[in-house]
């Protein structure tokens, strides 16, 4: 059992819950209530992550962070470090190969609040953020709440872009679903069957809880 | 009741789309404008404009001089920076909190501490305070229409907007509500704007009505000038032309009728639920009014009341209506033009309206408000 590789992996899976909370519910509010031109393109180009082979995305992103890429220059003359095969460029790629997990489902929360409701707040002298954070976002919890925990579950679960962006560097890079490949390929079966099931396990934890949490918030809107 | 300096809200509103409109009009503080027309009219349109939820091409909206829109000097305030006090045609509670939630929510201008108690003073007012910690979705109809309107004016709005306040509940409760409202009048020093398809329920209780068609003002007036005038109820079918007739209720009789007084005299209907020396109107229908030259005799109707002819107004029909003063009242009749001729009915000529009593039903007598 691989401790460093599930620590990282939660590690990895919680930053990019925090990073993209807020981009969850600003974006999902903006598409969900805005109408502008161009906005099926936005909307397909946010699900693009969920239809694109993991490694198509990856090669992308390691062209993008690498030493020659503008970005990957920019970063490295900032912190010193190369961006690719760095923790700090895991996260950015997870925060880019999640946004349709963090988006859509906190979009159709959005959507699912009724337009005379938000009006009404309006018209009781509510600011838009004010309206956003006591009639919006109670009322479209449920939709982000399942937007987060699909994401958190989702990055410890990613294999693909992360072997491509991030290598398999202990510690730094490789997260539990590496090591269990890593231990698959050393022929220790034993080793990835426990990763393996500690990863169903939290997956299926996380996944239990949030409709739990969902049924909960149904009940008290009655 | 409000908090501003109450004055009288000004609407000019052209626009092409989503409705083509071309509107203006006026309300004074404490006065009840009912806009009526059939759906699509534009009338829901004009309340959006005025409560910021909607922008129309050009025009001008202010309120005591303030300004809320002004497209040709780019004022435009957004709805949350209007006073305004909105009833929803399905109320837009909100669902997570409680009445008094709901009734909270609109009350960021007082201090936190004082907000409870203010919440708890509305849900009195509209008779729902021992319901203040029920959700909406634990609430009936009616209740969550009062829930709404206490919210309305919880803000203290410079202007009170209703959108077909009375459509989502059932006929009972509907006129429950109505007297509700009425009774709430002298609450409601601030210009007040219903919309609403129901001409009966604009006649009931509004002060003057304003007739919508294609969004167009095809009439403009005090409720009982619009309901004597054909033209403007075109759109609205004349089976609905009535007049408002004050009475005072005298006696509960003893065959469970109910003697009213008009300035004309007495009138009976089946029994009444108020109390002896209660104000009231009855809304008396023009196609239930027969019109007489001698005060007939031998009838199974028993509402006779003398009057005068003061105008024939013919419809697009046959018919022609009749407006007829009883004492300082008016009520109207809607006879055939051949019956009209066979009467030789002119101007001043003294007549007998009939009021088929069972017409006057109980459900079109409504409790005077403070407003008259």
């Amino acid at each position: 059992m691989d401790w460093t590789a599930l620590y990282l992996s939660l590690k990895l899976a919680g930053w990019t819950v925090a990073i993209l909370l807020p981009v969850s519910i600003l974006a999902g509010r903006f598409l969900a209530y805005r109408r502008f031109p161009g906005r099926g393109l936005v909307e397909a180009a946010v699900m693009l992550p969920l239809v694109l082979p993991p490694t198509v995305l990856g090669f992308y992103l390691l062209v993008a962070f690498g030493r020659a890429s503008p970005l990957g220059e920019i970063w490295e003359g900032l912190f010193g470090q190369p961006l690719v095969f760095s923790f700090q460029g895991l996260v950015l790629a997870s925060v880019l190969f999640n946004l349709p997990f963090a988006i859509q489902p906190a979009q159709r929360g959005f959507e699912a609040v009724p337009p005379e409701v938000r009006e009404a707040a309006a018209c009781c002298g509510m600011s838009p953020l004010r309206a956003l954070w006591t009639v919006d976002l109670p009322l479209a919890w449920p939709g982000v709440m399942t937007a987060m925990v699909l994401t958190f579950a989702h990055t410890l679960g990613e294999f693909g872009i992360v072997l491509m962006v991030g290598g398999s560097i202990p510690g730094e890079t490789r997260t539990i679903a590496i090591a269990i490949y890593d231990r698959v390929q050393a022929f220790d079966a034993q080793a990835a069957g426990t990763m393996s099931a500690v990863l169903v396990a939290i997956s299926l934890a996380a996944i239990a809880a949030t409709y739990a949490l969902s049924a909960r918030v149904g009940r008290r809107l009655g | 009741m409000s908090g501003g300096l109450l004055g009288p809200l000004e609407v000019t509103l052209r626009a092409a789309a989503p409705i083509p409109l071309d509107l203006s009009f006026q309300v004074a503080p404490g006065e009840m404008l009912a806009l009526v027309g059939r759906s699509g009219s534009g009338k829901t349109t004009t309340l959006r404009g005025i409560a910021g939820l909607w922008r129309p091409d050009s025009g001008h909206i202010s309120v005591g001089g303030r300004r809320w829109l002004d497209t040709g000097e780019g004022v435009c305030l957004p709805a949350h920076r209007r006073r305004v006090g909105v009833v929803f045609q399905s109320y837009g509670l909100f669902p997570h909190m409680t009445a008094e939630g709901n009734v909270i929510a609109a009350l960021d201008h007082l201090p936190r501490a004082e907000r409870g108690a203010e919440a708890l003073r509305l849900l009195r007012l509209v008779r729902l305070d021992g319901l203040a910690g029920r959700r909406p979705a634990a609430l009936s109809g009616g209740q969550q229409q009062r829930v709404a309107l206490a919210r309305a004016l919880a803000r203290r709005p410079d202007v009170l907007l209703l959108d077909e306040p009375f459509s989502a509940v059932d006929r009972d409760t509907r006129e429950a509500l109505h007297d509700e409202l009425i009774a709430l009048r002298r609450h409601l020093p601030m210009p007040v704007v219903m919309v609403t398809h129901d001409i009966g329920e604009a006649q009931v209780l509004a002060d003057r009505m304003l007739v919508i068609e294609a969004g167009r003002a095809i009439a403009q007036g005090s409720t009982a000038q619009v309901m004597s005038d054909p033209a403007a109820l075109r759109g609205l079918g004349m089976r609905e032309i009535a007049a408002m007739l004050p009475a005072t209720v005298a006696a509960q009789e003893d065959d469970g009728t109910t003697r009213l007084d008009t300035a004309a005299g007495p009138i009976w209907l089946p029994g009444v639920g108020a109390a002896p020396g209660q104000g009231v109107r009855v809304r008396v229908l023009a196609r239930d009014v027969i019109l007489s030259r001698a005060r007939p005799e031998g009838l199974s109707a028993q509402n006779i009341l003398p009057g005068r002819v003061l105008s024939l107004t013919p419809g697009d029909g046959p018919g022609v209506l009749v407006r007829i003063a009883v004492g300082p009242d008016e009520i109207i009749a809607r006879i055939t033009r051949r019956a009209a001729e066979a009467l030789a009915l002119a101007p001043g000529d003294t007549v007998h309206a009939i009021l088929k009593s069972m017409s006057v039903a109980r459900d079109q007598v409504t409790l005077s408000g403070g407003a008259e």
